[in-house]
């Protein structure tokens, strides 16, 4: 099977769902989501076959910029993570009413699109469309479909908007100058370039804006707990659940290949700074109020850890991050979801508004705990397989790494605690809170599953990214 | 054969855990109980069959299931190992286990959320059976992390108190501090020997010839801490009397007999790795011997039946840790095993007192139950004969070789264990006395409704109290059973058999003696001047501090809870505002900048004469003075 035919049938999705108008968009949308999981499991099935699964086409003669579509391993698990992602959080907000739901379907849809091309593109310019691209759909579905007050929604979405794609830029300008080097910006041709110390730094830091401004980053992060606050849950579902593994996954994918010096000699930085968030968010998360910002810096503390397992450079740090990467985006989808699930029957995100749900919903606190746990990353969860995995890397380094790193496990099980028993525990409330219904169970209970299925069985996936990682390392360690 | 009843043996409990959430409110409580009890029985009765195969075969049994984790330098199996020790441990807690299911099937009925509490009875003895039988020490991680799930979850099964709920999350976190240590120890092994599972490592620990003892010595003491956050040691211990916020049946399984052995068992797993760091191993035995004794001086003055229980087990522990701490594994364990029969009879049967009077757990308001409870006080007073060390019963052997080790090592650990154990003597009978000897002190309302409990609540005080008895029997002096079935696990077995001369029946005597000074403290205190404890607000002086357990919950908060949540405000407040403004203030300037710019360009010719003239003079004075 090609693999531009999944973009494209993205691409078709978008607009059939735009055209089916609002009363069907959301089928429509789930639909064609459900239809790109399919050819996304049959093109991991030809990967696994031992198929070459590319798809390379003259674009633009001059510059020679390519159509480069490739997928190795590693970017079918994203892939994966993306298509899979994509129809539970459409599903997710069948309980919702959009005004304008055509629109707001086929954004999501276009933004899969913009995404998926992201994890498939072998060519610089092509990968920096795609990865600007995405940033489109996601601030109309903020700006227009989010909640609070419209202004502070729009200051906290420009800023969003403006801060990433200025960091962006200055990738933009990394690759311009990789392309006066290489004459082409294939990845395989970016690989085989021979760069000085110095040209690594630059290229490296130019990188490393953008994608600590999108992962984020510590002090790159202040956009982030605003907009996740502020975007529907559909639009911060998206944003934390696959657009930040963007970042990450380029990271991997370009800045470390491309620029190894640069991220050998800073290693130690790199690694600090992700510890640093890791500390950080989970600190600043303890006391928050609203539960969306309270996930917000909690999905911080998490991404700290999976980029300092990236930094590492070492294959048990890439292969925790990706791992850690997927599970992350599970889990916080789910948690999301659980938010969205009593802001629907309670009309508030503030935590001291809540309280005392258990006692009437029993199917709910149960997905609810379960989601708590896998994000604390217990042990046959999913979450465990990746966060251990960070951590083990990160002691080969030097042991105080997986220390400081390591009090997320104390830290993230205060705040997460914490955060149920305030949310959940307590009197029963006074409001009624009628339990889960089967919509909303059912998109529960499938991201509960899987999380439990990789936790105790993670091999499918381990044999997927390893391959494709070790090479990437070969790549890192050319010199 | 053996792998499929070793599944059977690991996943009954889980099966019973799954119906009893599925179908558990549609079943009826009896029903659910029943089924919550018999899938732990199937274990028992499986763990049986496995103990009856050791003790003939005397081989482990090994199994791999699946491939789990993929680390660089090797590979993670789910993998089980059935050995003496694991067998040993499965015995008591499938066996007590069950015992104590049964007795909830009683007690709890009387709660809505019956079938709820069952199943997480059956997860929590899945997770310790995973903890006991895992083949690595990830696989013991999931048990070692699973129980602590579960006694999160039943300490605050009565939800509604947020009290409970602050109960249970200390517990948790505090229990995650040890599991840092436990796994930064797990990192360093796997670092040095590039395997986890447990015969490889004893391979690879005992065949070494140049071992880094500096990374074992801090892989130890890490895996210590992790220890200590589980069994409850100093510093890590004060969720363990707060825990006796769950029902009671949980304080007896989890919080006394079986979960708060998970530290000593993992310790006796690593044995051989312990033994090659004699500076932990002296660590491990002052903390368990000041433990021990921190923990009987405050058992010495709580009221709440339940918390001198709680407060008994930390210093029990501290006994067992002591032992660790010598080197004499058998020895911890052995009072491992009598402790649990002991102390799951002393926590039955105070959930038999506090279940007849309403929930009364104040010993202050009980008194005289003698009469009206003759089962459940004549278990209890053997428990506690037990437990005081009192010739023959249980306690009596295995605290007695605790004793008579130290002594060989070290006078001071010597004293301090003795002093524990007379303070242990008395406030037990303190207890015994408050509560069954006089006049009833409770309301009228309660003294007409006391009653000895159901069978199904005294048939397992009578089984306990029986082991209790006889429970000294498994490791006599000389003759052990316990030491030579354990002989394969550890190096040393033989070298820490004691002779019997006089000397040791010395040291028995001074203990025997000992225990009969608490006893005969708290019987002149309690019985002949008949003085019952004061109200709260008259405690004074030392006892004031000691009623307070030290303030050290006081102290934790000041310097670790307060802090953090004060910080974490400083941050959500000032940091991150400042860094936004930091941030958007480059913007800002920016926008400053093209606006100050733009001035410029105000369409003034004489503005713009003017800049040209000063640019001019400004190139050709430079030409000048560059000549």
């Amino acid at each position: 099977m090609n693999v531009s035919l999944l973009l494209i049938l993205l691409l078709v999705g978008a607009f059939a769902t735009y055209l089916a108008g609002d009363k069907l968009a959301s089928k429509v949308a789930l639909f064609f989501s459900l239809a790109v999981l399919g050819c996304s499991i049959v093109l991991l099935n030809h990967f696994n076959a031992g198929e070459n699964i590319s798809f390379i086409n003259q674009w633009i003669s001059q510059p020679n910029i390519s159509f480069a579509l490739q997928a190795d391993g590693l970017s079918l698990a994203m892939l994966l993570l993306t298509t899979a992602l994509t129809p539970l959080i459409i599903f997710s907000s069948f309980g919702n009413e959009y005004k304008n739901a055509k629109s707001f379907y086929a954004l999501i849809l276009f933004m899969a699109f913009a995404m998926a091309g992201t994890f498939l593109a072998a060519d610089g310019l092509l990968y920096y469309i795609f990865w600007e691209l995405s940033l489109i759909p996601i601030y109309f579905i903020a700006l227009l479909w989010g909640n609070g007050d419209a202004e502070e929604r729009k200051t906290a979405v420009v800023k969003f908007f403006i801060y990433t794609l200025a960091g962006s830029l200055f990738m933009l300008v990394a690759f311009i100058y990789l392309y006066q080097r290489a004459g082409s910006l294939l990845i395989d041709d970016l690989y085989k370039l021979d760069l000085t110390a110095s040209e690594q730094l630059w290229i490296f830091l130019a990188f490393f804006l953008a994608y600590a401004i999108k992962i984020p980053i510590i002090p790159f992060h202040t956009w982030q707990a605003k907009v996740y606050q502020k975007a529907p849950t559909v639009g911060t579902m998206l944003l934390s659940g696959i657009m930040l593994k963007m970042g990450l996954y380029s990271v991997i994918r370009w800045q470390l290949p491309i620029a190894p010096l640069a991220a050998k000699q800073y290693m130690f930085v790199f690694i600090a700074l992700g510890i640093a968030g890791v500390i950080y968010g989970s600190i600043v998360a303890l006391r928050q109020k609203d539960l969306k910002k309270l996930l917000a810096y909690s999905s911080l503390a998490h991404v700290g850890l999976i980029a300092a397992g990236a930094y590492t450079l070492t294959l048990d740090g890439l292969r925790g991050a990706v791992l850690q990467m997927i599970a992350h985006g599970f889990v916080v989808v789910g948690l999301f979801f659980a938010a969205e699930i009593i802001f629907r029957r309670y009309d508030t995100r503030t935590i001291s508004e809540m309280g005392g749900i258990r006692s009437q919903s029993p199917k709910f606190t149960s997905m609810f705990m379960i989601l708590v746990l896998a994000s604390v990353a217990l042990p046959s969860t999913f979450n465990f397989v990746g966060e251990f995995t960070v951590l083990y890397s990160l002691s080969q380094i030097n042991i105080w790494f997986a220390i400081l790193g390591g009090t997320t496990i104390i830290l993230g099980a205060y705040y997460m605690l914490k955060m149920f028993q305030h949310v959940m525990l307590g009197e029963t409330n006074k409001k009624i809170f009628a339990d889960v219904t089967l919509n909303e169970g059912l998109t529960m209970v499938i991201i509960v599953a899987v999380l439990f299925f990789f936790g105790m069985y993670p091999k499918p996936i381990i044999d997927l990214i390893t391959p494709s990682l070790e090479n990437i390392l070969t790549q890192i360690n050319r010199n | 054969m053996d792998t499929n009843l070793a599944l059977v043996l690991l996943l009954t409990p889980l099966l019973g855990f799954l119906i009893n959430v599925f179908f558990g409110k549609k079943l009826g409580k009896t029903f659910s109980g029943i089924v919550g009890t018999l899938s732990v029985v199937v274990s028992f009765a499986v763990t049986l069959y496995f103990f009856g195969y050791i003790t003939v075969a005397k081989q482990p049994i090994q199994i791999i299931l699946f491939d789990w984790i993929s680390i660089s330098n090797f590979n993670l199996s789910f993998g089980l190992l059935l050995d003496q020790l694991s067998i040993l441990w499965l015995l008591f807690v499938t066996g007590i286990g069950s015992l104590i299911h049964l007795y909830s099937i009683s007690y709890m009925h009387d709660d809505e959320k019956m079938h709820t509490f069952f199943a997480y009875l059956n997860l929590f003895v899945f997770f310790m059976i995973t903890l006991v039988i895992g083949s690595n020490l990830l696989v013991m991680f999931i048990g070692w992390e699973g129980v602590g799930l579960c006694s999160y979850l039943l300490i605050g099964f009565w939800h509604k108190n947020q009290e409970y709920n602050d109960a249970a999350k200390k517990a948790f976190i505090m229990n995650r501090i040890g599991d840092l240590g436990l796994l930064i120890g797990i990192f360093i092994l796997g670092m040095l020997f590039s395997t986890l599972d447990f015969t490889t490592l004893k391979t690879a620990i005992s065949g070494a010839t140049n071992l880094n003892s500096y990374w074992l010595g801090v892989a130890a003491f890490a895996l210590f801490i992790g220890a200590c956050g589980k069994s409850a040691q100093i510093p890590l211990y004060t969720w363990l009397p707060d825990a006796m916020a769950g029902p009671t049946p949980v304080s007896a399984l989890i919080h006394a007999a079986t979960m708060v052995t998970a530290g000593i068992f993992m310790i006796s797993r690593l044995n051989f790795l312990f033994d090659l760091t004699p500076e932990v191993q002296n660590i491990i035995a002052i903390i368990g011997a000041i433990t021990a004794l921190v923990a009987a001086t405050i058992g010495l003055v709580q009221n709440d039946i339940k918390k001198v229980l709680a407060y008994s087990t930390v210093s029990q522990l501290g006994l067992m840790f002591l032992a660790l701490g010598l080197g004499a594994y058998q020895v911890a364990i052995f009072h491992v095993v009598t402790h649990a029969f002991f102390k799951a009879c002393l926590f039955l049967g105070s959930g038999s007192v506090i279940h007849a009077l309403g929930g009364e757990q104040d010993m202050r308001k009980m008194g005289g139950l003698k009469k009206a409870m003759p089962i459940t006080f004549m278990t209890m007073l053997v428990a506690s004969l037990a437990i005081a060390g009192i010739f023959p019963f249980a306690g009596f052997w295995s605290k007695d070789e605790i004793l008579i080790t130290a002594f060989e090592h070290n006078i001071v650990l010597w004293v301090i264990g003795s002093v524990a154990s007379i303070m242990t003597a008395f406030y037990m009978f303190r207890l015994m006395y408050l509560t069954f000897f006089k006049e009833f002190r409770g309301t009228e309302d309660q003294k007409h409704h006391l009653h000895e409990s159901p069978s199904l609540i005294t048939a397992p005080l009578i089984i306990l109290a029986v082991l209790s008895f006889i429970g000294g029997l498994i490791s006599l002096p000389k003759n052990s059973w316990l030491n030579e079935y354990l002989a394969p696990i550890f190096r040393k077995v033989t070298e820490e058999e004691h002779t019997l001369g006089t000397f040791e029946y010395g040291l028995m005597a001074i203990a025997l003696a000992g225990a009969f000074i608490g006893i005969g403290i708290a019987y002149s205190k309690y019985i002949k001047q008949n003085s019952v404890p004061e109200e709260d607000s008259k405690i004074t002086g030392i006892s004031k501090v000691l009623y307070n357990k030290y303030y050290v919950d006081e102290a934790y908060d000041v310097l670790f809870v307060k802090p953090i949540n004060a910080l974490s405000g400083f941050f959500r407040d000032y940091i991150e505002t400042s860094i936004s403004a930091l941030v958007f203030g480059l913007a800002k300037v920016t926008n400053e900048l093209s606006f100050q710019g733009k001035k410029l360009h105000n369409g003034s010719i004489g503005f713009y004469l003017f800049a040209f003239v000063l640019g001019l003079c400004a190139i050709i004075s430079y030409l000048f003075l560059a000549q």
